[in-house]
């Protein structure tokens, strides 16, 4: 690999310069071996297949029987055809005839038991993600933003992924299990004296397993935190490839990258020393164990106190035994890291849905389309309240328009009216009707929302404008799109409505994602619109045409705009000005100025928005805001 | 690279055709590609596979020394019976017998310690430089490139790809060398011992074999099945947990878990197709082979009886038929890595193969700024995706010396952002040429090129990191003082300074969040910083206040009097006192000139002008 190099400063290390995130994203990797709650609740999850689930275990059992069978049968045919020299073809042909058919039972117990355990595992895998996806639905909007997407992912992909080691394994360890009992019954009963001597090696492997396990564990944390932090770091590349493109810092983020690999390197490779330094260790106490076999059961045998038949079978028993012992020791990293998995999906699962339906909530087919606000109080986090005494009513047909500064509350009031949150104190009413009595449908169904970043599903554009309402013909569709003037731009993309976006409309323009956000809100179709109206980012003809596509979309619907444009602001029938979670004026535009509050003082400072306000502009009314009333 | 030869390199302009696999073909060639890589690590695979072969061997004498002690001991019985036993002797040969076992134990135990670990530092080693390769490949791929690839697709390669690829030297290269010397070996030792009884022994090796060759190609569709799948419903999920307001405000909640079920649904049904594959394959193996141990137990019997072979000779070939168990299983698991490693290779050779259709022409000198004259002569483009006769841009042509600025204004979709991509060389013009003080910016190294233009972006990407660091991006070795200077021109160092951490307040997605007027001054800020001859501002003051905008324009004019500045804007403030303003319609100068010109003209500019104005004056109520 021959590296393209840039200036020679290129080749030190930049003191700044870093890849990837600083933040570490390490979750706890291994849980408790056996965690209770974590049981109880995978075994809900379980209860559908239980049928299938005691069927592998018999299958399990039935298999293992089969296979501890298979030496006490070889060691039939020894002493009872073969040994000393008493040759008998009949009870060979016997055994052999017993041989094939344990083996067929073995084949078919193997066969049903592979299939139903990959299965049952896939199903339960596909149901617990489709239980946290579904309850990531309804849960409340404040844990949404609360938690990165990538966080649910990882939970909805690599939790979910660490559980199917688990049921895959979970079923061979019992077998396992079973067949380490079985190998120990079987070796007493052969012989109480070799078998117990034979024996006396595994508690040594245990011993060294235990020893072994927490520092090879920690060797393996190494490695995977070192892989998502090489992973992170890619991701970042990828991301923000524009920005490294644009500042040429491709050689210093290459170095930087292989850095991190090399580390990823380091710590994987100390991780592998671990897995493998077992190996050396069950080897030589396998041999061991066959050389105990050898010694002392040959002089047995010669003294003939042993059948040669069953230090056939000891051998043969004691070069299985170890499988089951390494296989149950990595169970236990395996159940571990299943559990800590387990508990981050059971985690998001028992999420609380605060925000519910009411048994008998209303879902009226008609509303009239007003909102009130009746002392409303309310915040994410408890003590710390982000509305305090919010009064106001819109009605019917009016434009409400929320001004004031990033972080006063305007976004809060509107998620209020849709109940994404539920408010601390006071009232919200749509229609007429307080929120909670009303099902989130039908709210939905009532109330359409546009969004400050058009937020637009892969798909094509007919199927994003009717998102909203999927049974929307296609004239509704190209009538929706004329309206908010969108059809023409529409028609020019390569396949008209059919077009398919690309990753969430990266290949619209801003504005043009904003007028299909129009449109879908228009299919809708709803008595109520919420708008947070997009601030700088589109240019005066595409805003000119929003401007217009908005006084049509407004058309005999009541509004609540978050509003940045003056143009808006002094368009609405009513505007309340937000500071630090109150409503500090309100009235319409001439009686605001003639107020020469905020607002005015604002406003005469020709601000093209009110969001990225100097902060000196808003602070000396902080002192006033911040009085208890 | 040299093995990207082999493969026709392709550009990466040509997206549609890149993008999928060619599942029948690509997979020896795949294979072979990965398997040369590695045995670039000579020493460490000369170990491995030594190791490999050492470890098989000792693992073959295990059997004989059971065979042999079988026999001693029954041999001493017989003896004994005989009564000329010599028990010390007798002791003394199974003593010897059990310690040579042992020794075999212990050095197959160290062996394949060795070739477990030499196997997987290759298979790690690889995985490094095909990390380093695709990183390296994804930072030059042009920008066309990537508007066009998902970046889910491009991580499930960097994460699960690379770990396919890299299981293979194990679980592929040294488990074949391992399987054959054990199968072949076995196979001599016991047709050596018994011609009859080892071709019942090892009857079961061919019929493995080919079952294993079919199960490897069905396995190996429905894998690349899956994989799509999977990623197409983790698409499905991240894209409504992104948008989970707009799914929230519309009541999509069933809507979108229909949708979700259609995905899943399907990749369940792929999962279990593989279950059931995968299955069917391993135990029909393992049953043949225990059918095969059947036979041999019969027919070697009837031997024994008939005295044609020791009970020894019977033991050994059954214990040889014991250790062959596992290797059995594993060809299954050998066919699921090829599958896998021929399908992730594929995948990422697909990327680390492309050409990046960016970059130093043969001979490629950097770039010498002598005054920073930016010159675009009747530059026509088209971007790859668009028709042929269909242009973003015609017929453009102006200049734009050092201490002039030039501004360029137009409707969306007018092209004016691609002019600026086209000055970075993001793209190459279709048509016509760019010049900087007379240097074509094709002929000219792209580093050095970019080093002179430094292009303010309209929604600059916050990296998860220090401010100070976002801020020296472009130039990470600068000076706390350079930084402060960089934040003052772009009005954000007093924001800054109010911060808790001032400058190492961290920023981005686990950051404090920025206002969009604050992300765009850092911006400004960091195109500033690394004092490029050229400054190209897209639309980059649009969410900045007025007020602030002004400020920060005051403040640039001392650092632009010696640069060429292109202020691409819808807001005419922004670009007024430009000495040239462009107007662009549908790709085309339909204006140009002053704004004291453009005004007098009466034309479009001055008709967006009096839009613009009119919307700000308190008269004309909306």
């Amino acid at each position: 690999m021959k590296v393209r190099t840039g200036s020679p400063a290129m080749q030190k290390r930049p003191p700044l310069a870093v890849v990837g995130s600083q933040v570490s994203q390490d979750e706890e990797l291994f849980g408790r071996v056996f965690d209770k709650w974590v049981m109880r609740r995978f075994a809900a999850h379980l209860a559908p297949y239980r049928l299938r689930i005691a069927a592998s275990v018999a299958a399990v059992l039935l298999f293992t029987l089969t296979q501890l069978a298979i030496p006490l049968i070889v060691r039939q045919v020894i002493d009872g055809a073969l040994a000393d020299g008493a040759g008998d073809t009949e009870v060979l042909n016997l055994f052999v005839g017993i041989f094939v058919a344990v083996v067929t039972v073995n084949y078919l117990a193997n066969h049903f038991m592979e299939t139903i355990v990959g299965r049952t595992a896939q199903n339960l895998l596909f149901d617990l993600r489709r239980a946290m996806y579904a309850h990531l639905q309804v849960v409340s909007l404040s844990f949404m933003d609360r938690t990165e997407v990538g966080r649910l992912m990882s939970r909805l992909q690599g939790d979910v992924y660490a559980l199917q080691e688990f049921l895959e394994s979970s079923i061979f360890a019992i077998g396992d299990l079973v067949l380490l009992i079985g190998i120990v019954v079987v070796l007493l009963s052969l012989d109480p004296t070799l078998g117990a001597l034979t024996l006396s090696v595994v508690p040594l492997l245990f011993l060294v397993r235990i020893v072994w396990l927490p520092r090879a564990r920690k060797a393996f944390m190494a490695a995977r935190e070192a892989s998502s932090a090489v992973n992170g770091a890619l991701a970042e590349g990828v991301q923000g490839v524009r920005a490294i493109q644009e500042l040429r810092r491709e050689d210093v983020n290459f170095t930087l990258f292989a850095e991190k690999a090399s580390q990823n390197l380091r710590a994987h490779l100390r991780a592998s020393k671990f897995t493998n330094m077992m190996i050396p260790i069950v080897d030589t106490l396998n041999g061991s164990a066959m050389a105990v076999v050898i010694v002392v059961g040959g002089s047995m045998v010669l003294g003939e106190a042993l059948d040669i038949g069953v230090m056939v079978a000891f051998l043969f028993y004691v070069q299985r035994f170890f499988d089951p012992i390494r296989s149950l020791t990595m169970q236990y990293s395996i159940m571990q890291r299943a559990m800590a998995a387990g508990q981050r999906i059971f985690e998001v699962m028992d999420v609380e849905i605060d925000v519910k339906d009411k048994p008998g909530a209303e879902d009226p087919a008609e509303i009239d389309g007003s909102i009130e606000f009746r002392n409303v109080a309310f915040g994410y986090e408890p003590g710390n309240p982000v509305l305090r005494d919010i009064s106001f009513r819109v009605e019917p047909g009016e434009t409400l328009a929320l001004v004031g500064p990033t972080g006063s509350g305007k976004t809060s009031i509107t998620a209020l009216a849709h109940r994404f949150y539920d408010i601390w104190e006071g009232q919200v009413l749509v229609g007429g009707r307080d929120v909670r009595d009303m099902t989130q449908a039908s709210l939905g169904r009532h109330i359409s929302l546009v969004l400050q970043e058009p937020f637009l599903f892969s798909g094509t554009i007919a199927e994003n404008i009717r998102y909203a309402k999927i049974e929307a013909t296609h004239e509704d569709v190209v009538a929706a799109a004329k309206a908010v003037g969108a059809h023409d731009f529409i028609m020019r993309l390569p396949d008209g409505y059919e077009t398919e976006l690309e990753q969430r409309g990266s290949n619209l323009s801003l504005g043009q994602r904003q007028l299909i956000s129009f449109a879908r809100a228009l299919v809708a179709d709803s008595r109520i619109l919420i708008l947070d109206e997009a601030t700088a980012n589109v240019d005066s003809y595409t805003e000119l045409e929003i401007q217009r596509a908005l006084a049509r979309l407004l058309e005999g619907r009541t509004a609540v705009v978050i509003a940045h444009r003056l143009a808006t602001i002094r368009g609405a029938d009513r505007i309340l000005v937000l500071q630090q979670g109150r409503i500090v004026e309100r009235g319409n535009h001439d009686e605001l100025m003639r107020a020469g509050g905020l607002y005015a003082r604002l406003y005469r400072m020709n601000y093209a928005s009110f969001d990225d306000m100097p902060e000196a502009e808003v602070a000396p009314s902080k002192a006033e805001a911040s009085l208890p009333t | 690279m040299t093995s990207s030869s082999e493969t026709a390199s392709r550009l990466d302009t040509d997206v549609e055709t890149s993008y999928r696999i060619d599942v029948s073909k690509m997979d020896s060639r795949v294979l072979w590609r990965i398997t040369r890589m590695a045995f670039r690590h000579r020493a460490r695979m000369t170990i491995a596979i030594a190791a490999t072969v050492c470890a098989a061997s000792f693992q073959l004498l295990i059997p004989q020394y059971l065979g042999q002690a079988v026999d001693e001991a029954r041999g001493l019985l017989t003896r004994a019976a005989g009564g000329m036993a010599d028990a010390t002797a007798a002791q003394e040969a199974l003593l010897a017998t059990a310690l040579l076992l042992l020794g075999a134990a212990v050095a197959r135990g160290l062996f394949t310690m060795l070739q477990n670990y030499q196997g997987e530092a290759v298979g790690q080693l690889i995985g490094y430089q095909l990390r380093l390769d695709l990183y390296r490949k994804l930072q030059q791929l042009s920008l066309a490139w990537h508007d066009r690839v998902h970046t889910g697709d491009l991580m499930t390669r960097g994460i699960i790809d690379i770990e396919g690829v890299r299981l293979w030297v194990d679980t592929g290269i040294l488990r074949m060398v391992l399987l054959t010397i054990l199968i072949g070996g076995g196979a001599v030792v016991l047709l050596r011992n018994d011609l009859v009884l080892g071709l019942v022994a090892l009857s079961f090796v061919p019929v493995v074999g080919i079952r294993a060759s079919f199960a490897r190609l069905k396995l190996r569709d429905t894998w690349i099945a899956l994989q799509d799948q999977m990623s197409l419903l983790t698409k499905v999920m991240e894209e409504n947990l992104g948008g989970i307001r707009v799914v929230r405000a519309f009541a999509a909640q069933d809507h979108e878990l229909r949708r979700y079920d259609r995905v899943a649904d399907e990749a369940l049904r792929t999962a279990s197709r593989r279950v059931r594959l995968f299955v069917l394959s391993t135990t029909q193996m393992t049953f043949v082979y225990f059918l095969a141990m059947g036979a041999t137990l019969w027919i070697g019997g009837a031997k024994v009886v008939a005295g044609d072979i020791t009970l020894g000779q019977l033991a050994e070939a059954l214990a040889f038929m014991l250790i062959l168990q596992m290797p059995v299983r594993q060809i299954g698991w050998m066919i699921n890595s090829i599958a896998r490693a021929s399908t992730c290779g594929g995948r990422l050779f697909n990327v680390i193969d492309l050409q990046p259709s960016i970059a130093d022409a043969p001979g490629a000198k950097p770039l010498r700024v002598t005054q920073g004259r930016v010159r675009f002569s009747n530059v026509d483009f088209r971007y790859p995706a668009q028709a042929r006769d269909d242009r973003t841009l015609t017929g453009i042509d102006f200049e734009v010396g050092p201490g002039k600025m030039l501004g360029i204004v137009g409707p969306p979709g007018s092209g004016k952002t691609t002019i600026a991509h086209l000055l970075g060389r993001y793209y190459d013009v279709t048509a016509g040429s760019i010049t900087i003080d007379g240097q074509d910016i094709r002929e000219v190294t792209v580093d050095s090129l970019r080093s002179a233009v430094s292009i303010v972006q309209q929604e600059p990407f916050l990296f998860t990191a220090s401010l100070d660091h976002n801020i020296a991006y472009g130039n990470p070795w600068a000076e706390r003082r350079t930084i402060e200077r960089s934040a003052g021109i772009a009005q954000l160092h007093n924001y800054i300074r109010s911060l808790p951490e001032d400058y190492r307040t961290l920023v981005g997605e686990r950051g404090v969040s920025l206002s969009g007027g604050q992300r765009q001054r850092l911006s400004i800020a960091r195109a500033i910083l690394p004092e490029s001859r050229i400054l190209v501002f897209d639309d980059s003051t649009a969410a900045v206040d007025a007020a602030t905008e002004s400020q920060i324009r005051a403040a640039l004019g001392e650092i632009a009097r010696d640069r060429a500045v292109i202020v691409i804007a819808h807001r005419l403030t922004s670009l007024m006192q430009a000495d040239e303003i462009l107007f662009l319609e549908r790709g085309r100068v339909v204006e140009r000139g002053s704004h004291a010109d453009l005004m007098a003209a009466g034309g479009r500019y001055r008709e967006l002008y009096e839009l613009q104005t009119r919307s700000s004056d308190v008269e004309v109520s909306a």
